[in-house]
């Protein structure tokens, strides 16, 4: 069981641990580091529900080996919020507009609604639902999700 | 203000948006190890031999357990769907001289890791004698058949009819009969977080606690202990934050006895998280019924009587859930609709597969498939229009309540409704006149465009009792301890709502707790719509002594008539004179102990109540879907999409709403895509995600109209209020199905309605062999 | 599912990557975007004991257009293709397929080069690569060898990459003025593999006439352009034409079974998919030698 230094950004936040070659990076996030927001759901990269954003861009983190995490910037869903106290505007629209019922695919979906609206801060409703067409949801059936992501597009554009 | 009735945020939402709710994965304990299961890789086998002698000196492994490591292993009880001779079935949590499904558990291996663990896990020999396999209802219950369980002949452990009327004399007096084969394919709840559970074994105390039970905590406590052998007392299940259940998750497994088990066995606290490819294999299973179906109508479309065999495939083993989803579908096959005449035989059958359950509308997603589809099929035979032969037929208001009739398990009564109403209004909401010439003009010019309905009655609030408590606390808030469970529907909100408005105080000053036995004693949980119903009812009634109790404390202080006083904004409040008050936290003073016994009065503000029924209230509605078949490839669009469902009473619509908007998705999936498909030596074929396909955001229908409604409040219980879970799902896979025969001008008899089907089901293509089991 | 053990090098030059997986050989396995590997090794069903992560090797990530001619490192990410306006403007059906892989955040991590190695019999890029006429470069310890799409892939998975070759960079040639294309895939999910797909180039003459016609369908193995080709050329488009052609052309190709599709519907699909890209692309070639712009 050989093991590798691995430095790393997370949410603004330097870590430096050692952690096992084949240890995913979902699991070195979620049991080394105490950063249990991001989810497991399949390990085989297809229910997004541990999508965390590399560099800024929606990654699977189940698809990637905790030591290629090295000199990355990574931000997971408790970096989304301002502060403890404020919300960011996806989570208040999630929040407002019922986009949530056990929250399990949540964390995975804010992420990469915040990467949609970067790059696209005017989706369409057909644009909305494709970005987040690669994160399952087994509860909500995604109306909600995709009127809240529109909703918080709006708002962050009003400000 | 009142809350219920309004669309108030969820409480639970803060901590699961800010990802810091806690998943029974998310629990860590010092020295916590972990497990893994082995488990049979074939579907029916002799267990010859286990060598796990390699594998126990893999560095980081604690230790193995097979079935000689436990005697005495007691079979896993049936707690509900109770049918004569399932019991010979059950399932003990480590198989002992057979296996009987690709995924029935062997050993558990408890390592440091579960990285580790699973290297240990390749490491075990396991010698096993491959014996004949059956994958398929019928073919198991044919003489000669490999026989699964010793004592039950013809892998068929139960069979029970249902028969109401003359079914008989009725065909003598039909003009048409018509007789079709329909099924649909096994599919099942696959929530997105897996099964998991963290045990800890305090030696010292004799105290055993698990994280992760719910749906039936306390059910599964009792279960526990008679497994353990430790009394109830010495056992803590909690409840943590749990990512949907849908029927699934939440019974006892053999691991909620594994898991505690090695914990106590091994003095580690050790946690279990189910990998994915596991859950595909080893969560209960569901939906897979054969129907052999009669119908005997009027030239006019009146039906006389409906006759019909089904088999029930469950799989290796009895489950806890028993012969539910046969029972269930038995008892409303014949849906909203007036048929005297009614016969069902229906064989549970024993096949080498996953286990079965339940899944949200157990039985009656397949039942309303199979009837709506046979609706439509009588309708085009007699050249009538399929809503017109619903008219004919459909329950009148003033027939309400409606007695189903004898069955053997249960006796429905249909409590209130007004379905031709509602069934007119659903049409009129998408127009169906002008769908349906749309479709033929669209036909015209080679497109297949199609409308289909599913009319479906909904069973929900099953009792026979829930458990409350309500307490008013030092700081003057109000906790409600409920024995109901929470799998991410939102229950803890709706249940504040109700108290709130029973006691007048804000939400925000309401806290539920539910799911953890050290703090509620009694619950039946969460299951087949019967939250809000049972659990909201006990919660007022219990809310409702703790008023009395908050009057008379303050009645003594104020020495003012309990009459003349009354509750806001967490105060008690004298009439005309609101000066004269006491705040909660005043009144939870005023009954502390060394006060209230001097005044001769019980001490606390904590009431419990139970709230008891064994009459279910009937939600029910509509499903209309409109559809686009691709001609050359099979490929389904769901243009539109109408569900309406009344629900008596709606405590929180945005959460009703999002109840039926989920289940509709489920539907979809059932509809279109999701199936468990097992190859002829019972490997199962869809054990990840690129083969169990679950509807994404893109699959779901352009336009979407939910009408949910509250017509029809039913007198059953305090609220009003009709279980909501279920109506989003119930009638989609017959509605799409309705909706695809229509487009294609085909008669669609079984699901789900894959591209290959539909091309072979037109005429487009012949395939030689098929892969699946139906 | 959690990997077997392996060791695990993250070398910074095309050179060091060469040297490894001559070293090592079939015990070695590359590292690109993982979206196809690393659930095969979750899941065990592959447990390479020595991986080359090719993540840190800069040269091998570009995007740029030589004399008329695309050229793409070997890791440059599926993302960056679908972006990039020089990819739209000139070779669109590549812009088109890319769209079609998976989901954004697979395209955010998957390359260009991985895809086209795994060698998925219904996967988009080694389709579109082939019915581009792309050329693939590969890099050995003592040689660098150029071979063309339709040669690289052999069988199901299965590449003429040897032991110790790496693929490094992918040629895609300026395709002749006027030049129709399509690119049509049905699936039972967004973004789930083909359960059939099509792609198709069509070049008219000045006369109308099919002078240059490409067509590949999913599903064949080895991956290759069919002999549409042949029966086309020198006609008028029309839908007859096109069935004809297609048909003639999957006569006696197998089709592959699976859970979500039998031979016969992949073939029956691939043939009304074949009819459709090249219906679109003809049209597509008659619009753009009417002096439009696409």
């Amino acid at each position: 069981m050989s093991t590798r230094q691995v430095r790393l950004t997370i949410n603004g936040r330097e870590y430096s641990r050692e952690v096992e070659i084949r240890k995913l990076l979902t699991d070195f996030l979620r049991d080394d580091l105490g950063l249990t927001g991001t989810h497991v759901g399949c390990e085989h990269g297809v229910c997004g529900a541990c999508t965390i954003l590399w560099n800024g861009e929606a990654v699977r983190s189940c698809l990637v080996f905790a030591v290629q995490a090295n000199g990355a910037n990574l931000k997971t869903v408790e970096g989304l919020a301002p502060s403890a106290t404020e919300l960011h505007p996806l989570q208040k629209k999630f929040w407002e507009l019922h986009g949530l019922q056990c929250g399990f695919c949540t964390p995975g979906i804010l992420l990469t609604a915040e990467a949609l609206l970067k790059e696209n801060p005017d989706p369409s409703e057909e644009e909305i639902r494709e970005s987040i067409s690669g994160n399952l949801c087994r509860c909500t059936g995604y109306q909600n999700i995709v009127t809240a992501i529109r909703e918080a597009a709006k708002a962050m554009a009003a400000k | 203000m009142a809350y219920i009735g309004s669309r108030v945020k969820r409480k639970e939402d803060l901590r699961l948006l800010r990802g810091t709710g806690k998943y029974v994965a998310d629990i860590h304990r010092v020295g916590m190890v972990h497990a893994a299961i082995l488990r049979s890789t074939y579907a029916h086998a002799r267990i010859v031999k286990i060598d796990t002698t390699a594998a126990t000196k893999l560095p980081g492994v604690i230790g193995i357990l097979t079935a000689a490591d436990i005697p005495g292993m007691k079979t896993i009880p049936m707690r509900t769907g109770h049918i004569d001779g399932l019991e010979r079935s059950q399932q003990t949590p480590l198989a002992t001289t057979a296996v009987r499904y690709v995924g029935d558990p062997v050993a558990v291996v408890v390592a440091e890791s579960r990285y580790l663990a699973e290297d240990a896990l390749e490491l075990i020999e396991v010698e096993y004698e491959a014996l004949g396999v059956v994958t398929d209802a019928h073919e198991s219950m044919r003489a000669g058949a490999p026989q699964l369980h010793e004592t039950v002949p013809n892998n068929t452990p139960a069979n029970f009819q249902v028969n109401v009327g003359d079914v008989d004399a009725a065909f003598r007096n039909s003009d048409l009969i018509l007789e079709e084969e329909f099924s649909t394919q096994r599919h099942a709840a696959v929530p997105l977080e897996t099964r998991g559970l963290v045990a800890e074994f305090d030696e010292g105390r004799g105290q055993l606690t698990v994280w992760g039970p719910t749906k039936m905590t306390h059910t599964n406590w009792s279960i526990l202990s008679d497994h353990l052998g430790l009394p109830q007392s010495s056992i803590h299940l909690i409840e943590p934050d749990v990512g949907g259940g849908f029927g699934a998750r939440g019974e006892f497994y053999p691991e909620d006895f594994l898991i505690p088990f090695a914990s106590i066995h091994f003095s580690r606290p050790i946690c279990w998280i189910e990998d994915r490819s596991e859950n595909l294999k080893a969560m209960n299973q569901s939906r897979q019924q054969k129907y052999q179906i009669k119908i005997g109508v009027k030239k006019d479309g009146t039906i006389m009587a409906l006759d019909a065999e089904m088999l029930f495939d469950m799989g290796g083993y009895t489950r806890t859930h028993g012969g539910t989803p046969a029972i269930s579908a038995s008892s409303i096959l014949r849906g909203p609709y007036r048929i005297k005449n009614y016969r069902l035989n229906v064989f549970c059958v024993l096949t080498n597969k996953t286990p079965v359950g339940t899944y949200r509308s157990p039985g009656r997603y397949e039942a309303n498939f199979v009837r709506e589809r046979l609706l439509d099929t009588v309708a085009h035979r007699l050249e009538l229009d399929p809503a017109d032969l619903r008219r004919r037929n459909m329950i009148r208001h003033d027939e309400m309540p409606y007695d189903l009739g004898k069955h053997p398990f249960n006796s429905w009564v249909l409590d209130t409704g007004d379905y031709p109403a509602q069934f007119e209004n659903a049409l009129a909401r998408i127009n169906y006149e002008k769908l349906k010439s749309d479709s033929a003009a669209a036909k015209k010019e080679g497109r297949a465009l199609g409308v289909g309905i599913g009319c479906f009655v909904e069973s929900s609030g099953i009792g026979p009792w829930e458990y409350a408590r309500v307490e008013v606390d030092n700081t003057g808030q109000v906790i409600l301890y409920s024995g109901c469970n929470s799998l991410g529907q939102g229950i803890a909100t709706a249940l504040s709502q109700i108290v709130a408005d029973e006691l007048q105080v804000s939400i925000d000053d309401v806290r539920v707790i539910h799911g953890d036995t050290a703090k509620v004693p009694y619950g039946n949980g969460s299951n087949a719509s019967r939250s809000v119903v049972m659990a909201g009812s006990a919660a007022v009634g219990a809310s409702r002594k703790v008023k009395e109790k908050l009057l008379q404390l303050a009645s003594a202080a104020l020495e003012i008539e309990p009459g003349d006083l009354f509750l806001r904004d967490g105060r008690v409040v004298a009439r005309g004179v609101p000066e004269r008050t006491q705040g909660f936290a005043d009144l939870a003073r005023l009954a502390l102990p060394g006060t209230a016994l001097k005044q001769g009065v019980t001490p606390g503000i904590s009431e419990e109540d139970f709230f008891a029924s064994d009459k279910r209230p009937f939600p029910y509605g509509v499903h209309i879907a409109v559809v686009e078949v691709d001609r050359a490839t099979g490929i389904v669009k769901i243009l539109d999409y109408l569900v309406t469902e009344d629900v008596g009473r709606k405590i929180n619509p945005m959460i009703v709403e999002g109840q039926v908007m989920g289940g509709l998705a489920q539907g979809i999936g059932g509809a279109l895509l999701e199936e468990f498909v097992y190859d002829n030596d019972g490997q199962p074929q869809a054990t990840s995600f690129m083969d169990y396909l679950i509807p994404t955001a893109m699959e779901m229908p352009k336009t979407i109209q939910l009408i949910s409604t509250e017509d029809f409040p039913t007198p059953l219980n305090p609220l009003g209020v009709k279980g909501a879970g279920e109506g989003g799902i119930s009638a989609a896979g017959a509605a799409l199905a309705n909706a695809v025969s229509n487009a294609l001008g085909v008669e669609v008899t079984k699901l789900p309605l894959k591209p290959d089907y539909l091309l072979e089901l037109i005429g487009r293509i012949k395939v030689e062999s098929h892969q699946e089991n139906a | 599912m959690k990997p077997a053990n392996f060791q695990y090098y993250d070398p910074t030059t095309i050179e060091e990557v060469v040297d490894l997986l001559s070293q090592f050989g079939d015990q070695a396995r590359p590292l690109a975007g993982g979206q196809s590997l690393v659930p095969l090794m979750n899941f065990r069903l592959l447990r390479p004991a020595h991986l080359v992560d090719l993540n840190g090797v800069r040269d091998l990530s570009y995007l740029r257009v030589e004399n008329g001619e695309l050229r793409i490192g070997a890791m440059t990410r599926q993302r960056q293709l679908e972006r990039s306006t020089d990819v739209a403007n000139d070779w669109p059906l590549l812009r088109e397929a890319t769209g079609y892989i998976g989901h954004m955040q697979i395209r955010n991590r998957g390359t260009v080069g991985g895809s086209l190695a795994h060698a998925f019999p219904s996967a988009e890029l080694p389709m579109a690569m082939v019915t581009l006429g792309a050329s693939l470069v590969l890099s050995g310890k003592a040689r660098q060898r150029t071979v063309s799409a339709e040669d690289f892939f052999l069988s199901y998975m299965t590449t003429v990459l040897e032991p110790g070759e790496l693929l490094t960079e992918i040629r895609v040639p300026m395709l002749p003025a006027n030049t129709g294309w399509s690119y049509q895939e049905v699936s039972r999910r967004h973004g789930d593999f083909a359960l059939a797909g099509s792609a198709a180039l069509v070049r008219l003459d000045p006369h109308g006439n099919i002078d240059h016609a490409r067509l590949t369908v999913t599903g064949v193995t080895p991956i290759q352009v069919m002999s549409a080709e042949e029966i086309v050329t020198g006609q008028k488009p029309s839908e007859a034409l096109f069935r004809d052609a297609v048909r003639k052309a999957m006569e006696g190709l197998e089709q592959d079974a699976d859970i979500h599709a039998s031979a016969e519907y992949r073939r029956s699909a691939c043939e009304a998919l074949g009819e459709r890209t090249l219906r679109e692309a003809a049209e597509r070639a008659a619009e753009s030698s009417k002096g439009r712009t696409q």
